[in-house]
């Protein structure tokens, strides 16, 4: 195992997310408690299935620019890694939300509808849907540069489409989730200054073992499909 | 100064050249619907049946539940109906498009058929919302516009869809699951818009900047379509 200088900064940041995020003081809110400690995890995921989905459509342009079957490998293999860690977004959004959104009387599943109308809920939820349907239609093509194609095209339209809904649907609908205006926890003014030292470097540590796991992937795909790649590089 | 008045000149026939291909195109695509009328009736009676099932299963709505039944069906007829525009043409056919014209025009002509198309099954399926299970609007002719709107944006997104869908294998239920997430913005921009027609009193310029927003989508889908298009058209 290599390990360059990005590898050690993940594992420094992400020891440090851990122990400091669970250690550090935070500021004592009387709804949150405790809980306000998630955001070092919560919100790094969406953070980093964001950055994740980004580099994809990146590579996504890089191949219909270049054609290289590799830039492929790269957008289908961040976009894996971005919708694991979207679906870590909700594991830990769900546990955050039965402590401070559920109805205590309702039992969590059923207070489930009433959560679920959330506009960043919502916005996630396309997201993922648009990935979903991403891997359908890879899988439902069999000729692999007609495949790297017509997902690359998909890729770049569903991430064209997914800006404006993420910011039109918050404006649609009443939210009780924090940062209503543009982005929760961007504003400098949403989160404590004890929380952001532990907050910032935990978004880049998520968001680089989100890189690292991936490019572990493109790695392993790219030996799988050695015989292609003999000639060309 | 005769060069520019040259180049001038060539782009000049360039852009003719491109806007007589687009009428052929957007003609040949009327001249099939009148010989192959089995795929337009076919459609119609979707819309028909469609609304004959939810007359039957939901009696008298109220006008909440009509607007978003409506926009619901007008979402199923969309992939119903612009899922053939791909779906027909065949492989070999293709390829002579390939031959004849460019990936722009050859676009160009498809979105502006199936917005027409979704026009026009837009009223039909207005005239059978009204006919079976009235008409809760407080102004019909506002519904009309906003109806005639939204099926512009389906028909859009739905014709870059069955693009990239057919390429691929079980194109029209593929199309479903490629549309209906990056639908959803759209859908509920319309059903919030549709509620101006039902008397809900909006704060002033909302109704205005929901249109202008609608419209905006409605270009970056044009403009993504022309540039991503060319990509899908090579075989």
């Amino acid at each position: 195992m290599r390990l360059t200088w990005w590898k050690i900064t993940a594992i420094v940041l992400l020891a440090y997310a851990v122990i400091g995020g669970l250690l550090l003081p935070v500021p004592e809110l009387t709804q949150l408690g405790e809980t306000i400690r998630n955001l070092y995890y919560h919100v790094c995921m969406w953070f980093a299935m964001m950055i994740l989905f980004t580099v994809s459509i990146i590579q996504s342009i890089k191949y219909l620019r270049t054609g290289s079957i590799e830039h492929d490998i790269k957008a289908v293999s961040y976009a894996g890694v971005g919708t694991y860690l979207g679906l870590l977004g909700y594991a830990t959004g769900a546990i955050w939300a039965s402590f401070t959104w559920a109805d205590p009387n309702n039992p969590a599943f059923a207070s489930f509808g009433s959560i679920m109308r959330e506009p960043k809920l919502i916005g996630a939820a396309i997201a993922l849907l648009i990935y979903g349907a991403y891997f359908i239609l890879r899988s439902s093509i069999t000729d692999m540069d007609q495949r790297a194609r017509v997902s690359a095209v998909y890729n770049i339209f569903a991430y064209a489409m997914l800006f404006p809904s993420i910011w039109i649907i918050p404006r649609l609908l009443p939210s009780l989730h924090p940062g209503q205006e543009g982005n929760p926890a961007l504003n400098f003014n949403d989160i404590d200054a004890r929380m952001r030292m532990v907050f910032y470097p935990a978004v880049i540590g998520w968001t680089l073992l989100g890189a690292w796991i991936a490019t572990l992937k493109i790695r392993h795909k790219i030996l799988m499909e050695k015989k292609w790649f003999t000639n060309e590089k | 100064m005769k060069r520019v008045a040259e180049i001038a000149s060539t782009h000049n026939t360039i852009t003719l050249e491109a806007l007589n291909q687009f009428t052929a195109l957007l003609k040949k695509e009327f001249l099939l619907e009148t010989r192959q009328q089995h795929t337009l009736y076919g459609v119609m009676l979707y819309i028909a049946s469609t609304v004959f099932v939810i007359y039957l299963t939901i009696d008298s709505p109220d006008a909440d539940t009509w607007n978003s039944l409506f926009w619901i069906t007008q979402l199923f007829i969309c992939i119903n109906a612009v899922a053939k525009s791909f779906l027909q043409e065949a492989r070999g056919r293709m390829l002579y498009y390939y031959s004849i014209t460019s990936p722009v025009v050859f676009i160009l002509s498809k979105l502006s058929y199936n917005v027409l198309l979704m026009l026009a099954m837009n009223l039909v399926n207005l005239l059978l919302y009204t006919a079976f299970m009235g008409n809760p609007t407080e102004s019909f002719l506002q519904f009309l516009f906003i109806g005639l709107l939204g099926s512009m944006g389906l028909g859009l997104v739905f014709t870059m869809l069955a693009a990239i869908a057919s390429k691929a294998m079980q194109q029209a239920s593929l199309m479903a699951i490629l549309g209906f997430p990056l639908i959803i913005p759209q859908l509920l921009l319309l059903v919030r818009l549709s509620k101006t027609a039902f008397s809900e009193v909006f704060r002033d310029g909302v109704p205005q900047q929901l249109v202008l927003l609608l419209v905006s989508l409605d270009i970056l889908i044009v403009f993504l379509a022309v540039i991503l298009y060319p990509f899908l058209w090579k075989d």
